[in-house]
């Protein structure tokens, strides 16, 4: 890999975003990468809007990720992400779960209409229905996040190795939870 | 090396654990919170071996820190930034004596305001106004590094030390090196010193003295420390900065494929002032790249009369910076043009929610229900229920600092007849609601007050205070209150919304204060 590669993940506060930076950032630290990261935590995740930023390369400075200069953009909910669409540049992909936590007194945005705007910066974007997948396949949605991501890696989305990001889960997932992890990566690589 | 990933708040942490910390008090609160977190959890399993606290207040864990500090130990002291308010006038004065035990402190601002209310404080105005030596490190490495060098500092010169932090830096990520932890004594002993440890005049005005001597001293120190460097090649444009700003800076330079010299400052007070000097003559732009209030533009200008020099007149005061506000302020200054692909979106805002199953649900549903919302005026304090603020509840008519919303209360009834209702959580009421109770009692005003006891300190995530039931021998809320003399108390758990609205109804007609405990568990208690 050349050049450093940047990630926006959005999505809103408990669906795991956290998680799914430490697993990103520990897959980078396995592959000998420098590697810069920033997150909220607070009154903040309580619900609302949350965004993490991961960067990995060579040399890393910013923990933030510059306007138009993001390689992927994950969306964990479908109407979040576009408070990340000045990220993108034309060669940034959307990976975007298909699915809406509805904000509250408000008209949900549907997924059409997302895509039409995410269009505006970037053509390449993957509508994927993770939670749905997850939740008929494993009983549960949470680990919608590990599917978006383990599918990254086997699409070659991600410059990580699948193998890295597997090690990296059973490293960050708590013990009790690695088997419901580890069946959601082997899914997305059937799927992938 | 061995190397793992950390949190910058974590890294303090390490870098205190490196240094052999013996001794570590804190109030939680966001940004910063991690780090007591972190002890906590080491404390509980035998990790760390010193001892460890969550204080009452940031004041009380200041005061429990100086104590340590003269017993001999090696101290460390964590908050965010309106912790410093809380424990200035605790601080001010162990600059005067000095340490015995090294003594850093940890402090965590919030440009941006990511996780405050109240202001968008820039604490290094205490590094003037307290005399305090502060490092500002940019990310996690420089956290450790900075924690450590900052004990250096404070063993050498019997002086505290400040290591201050952004939440860009505090919630930052990055591999760190990890060296060894040595092993530590856990008691230390006082020494009778009057001299050097009680602050009465005349003796006090030798004691500033003294302090602007070490002052001097540590600049000498500064002015060749390897924390204020110069990168980058000759040029007649020059940056300085410091902390997170620093990282943009260089993520800049990079973008725009430029190499200027840059001063990275790390220690800014006292600021390495001759570096500076040397670093900015000759120059003819001088870019001074620093979050909140300019501070080292200011002394920049103090030493240089003929370089052009920009600062607050390119980057905002106001809130935190980004890449892009860094490399626009210097694609300016070098005359580039940069292009960026922006679109405008009118989102939704989401606002952050109250978890389900949250008992203040139940609070606020009771307070609408009981209560003439136009007329009333709602009081705010610090805590997850700040969220009476947003939609739907939208019942907050003023919100300033921790345990405020009494004292204001107070003020408020004594000026107005209007009918008032006040929250406050168990934790808030324990840091800085008690005293103010008190002085509604002794100074007679009705304020009705709501103590929305959810048995935790939630929002900083579930630390543990007096009166949670996780805490052996907790201290009852009902018993204080009543000690305080309050007549009109009563305790009910909200799920019982009739008791509860009527008791609303009645105690808002009171001639004194009432209070009620509104006490059912957060969700995360019952969960754990």
């Amino acid at each position: 890999m050349n050049k450093n590669f940047n990630i926006v993940i959005t999505g809103t506060g408990g669906q795991g975003l956290i998680t799914l930076l430490k697993i990103i950032s520990e897959a980078a630290l396995l592959e000998k990468y420098d590697i810069k990261t920033s997150e909220l935590h607070g009154l903040s995740q309580r619900g609302g809007s949350v965004e993490v930023h991961i960067r990995f390369g060579k040399k890393i400075y910013s923990p933030l990720v510059s306007k138009n200069k993001a390689d992927l953009i994950i969306g964990l909910e479908s109407q979040e992400v576009l408070r990340a669409i000045n990220f993108a540049n034309s060669k940034t992909v959307f990976l975007i779960n298909q699915h809406i936590i509805p904000i509250p007194f408000e008209k949900p945005i549907s997924e059409i209409e997302t895509i039409k705007k995410l269009k505006m910066q970037s053509k390449n974007i993957l509508l994927i229905p993770a939670s749905q997948i997850c939740q008929q396949e494993l009983g549960k949605s949470v680990t919608a996040g590990i599917y978006l991501l383990s599918f990254a890696s086997f699409k070659k989305i991600i410059p990580l190795k699948s193998q890295s990001i597997l090690s990296a889960i059973k490293q960050v997932v708590p013990k009790k939870y690695f088997e419901e992890n580890k069946k959601t990566f082997e899914l997305a690589k059937k799927n992938g | 090396m061995k190397k793992k990933i950390l949190l910058g708040n974590e890294a303090i942490v390490q870098g205190a654990m490196e240094s052999g910390v013996q001794f570590v008090s804190t109030f939680p609160g966001t940004p910063a919170s991690e780090i007591g977190n972190t002890f906590f959890k080491m404390s509980q399993n035998k990790e760390f071996k010193g001892y460890f606290e969550f204080s009452v207040n940031e004041k009380i864990a200041m005061e429990a820190g100086i104590g340590a500090s003269l017993s001999g130990l090696k101290t460390l002291v964590a908050m965010k930034h309106f912790g410093l308010n809380v424990c200035s006038e605790a601080l001010i004065p162990f600059l005067y004596t000095g340490t015995k035990g090294p003594t850093v402190i940890s402090v965590a601002d919030d440009p941006n305001c990511w996780s405050s209310a109240q202001s968008e404080q820039n604490s290094r105005g205490y590094s003037y106004l307290a005399h305090i030596p502060t490092l500002e490190p940019s990310d996690p490495q420089e956290c450790k590094d900075f924690i450590k060098l900052a004990f250096s500092l404070s063993e050498k010169f019997k002086i505290p030390v400040m290591v201050r932090t952004t939440t860009r830096v505090s919630h930052q990520k990055m591999p760190v090196e990890i060296q060894s932890i040595p092993k530590i004594k856990t008691t230390g002993i006082f020494t009778r010193d009057i001299k050097r440890f009680v602050t009465m005049p005349p003796r006090v005005l030798e004691m500033k003295k003294e302090l602007l001597k070490k002052i001097e001293e540590i600049s000498k120190i500064t002015e060749k420390s390897k924390i204020n460097y110069i990168s980058g090649s000759k040029n007649k444009t020059v940056i300085v900065s410091s902390g997170i700003s620093h990282l943009y800076v260089m993520e800049a330079m990079q973008e725009l494929k430029i190499n200027l010299p840059v001063l990275k400052i790390g220690s800014f007070y006292p600021l390495p002032k001759e570096k500076l000097k040397r670093f900015i003559k000759g120059a003819k732009k001088i870019l001074v790249v620093e979050e909140l209030e300019p501070y080292i533009e200011k002394e920049i200008r103090e030493i240089s009369s003929k370089a052009q020099i920009f600062g607050k007149n390119l980057l905002p005061e106001t809130g935190e910076f980004n890449p892009e506000t860094v490399i626009s302020a210097i694609a300016k200054i070098v005359n580039k043009k940069i292009k960026l692909k922006e679109i405008k979106l009118n989102l939704p805002k989401r606002f952050p929610q109250l978890c389900p199953g949250c008992p203040y649900w139940l609070i606020f549903a009771a307070i609408k229900k009981a209560l003439p919302i136009k007329t009333t005026i709602f009081g705010g304090d610090i805590g997850c229920y700040m969220l009476a603020g947003f939609p739907p509840h939208s019942i907050q008519d003023y919100l300033f600092c921790m345990g405020s919303s009494i004292g204001i209360a107070h003020g408020i009834k004594k000026s107005s007849k209007q009918k008032l209702v006040t929250f406050i959580g168990d934790g808030t009421f324990f840091h800085a609601g008690m005293p103010a109770l008190v002085n509604a009692v002794f100074n007679k005003s009705n304020p009705l007050i709501i103590i929305v006891d959810n048995r935790i300190t939630a929002m900083t995530g579930h630390q543990p205070n007096p009166g949670a039931p996780i805490t052996p021998n907790g201290i009852k809320i009902e018993n204080i209150v009543k000690a305080f003399g309050v007549k009109n108390l009563k305790i009910i758990d909200p799920i019982n919304q009739k008791e509860f609205i009527e008791t609303i109804k009645d105690f808002s007609n009171k001639k004194e204060v009432s209070v009620i405990i509104a006490r059912r568990p957060c969700v995360f208690v019952i969960k754990k």
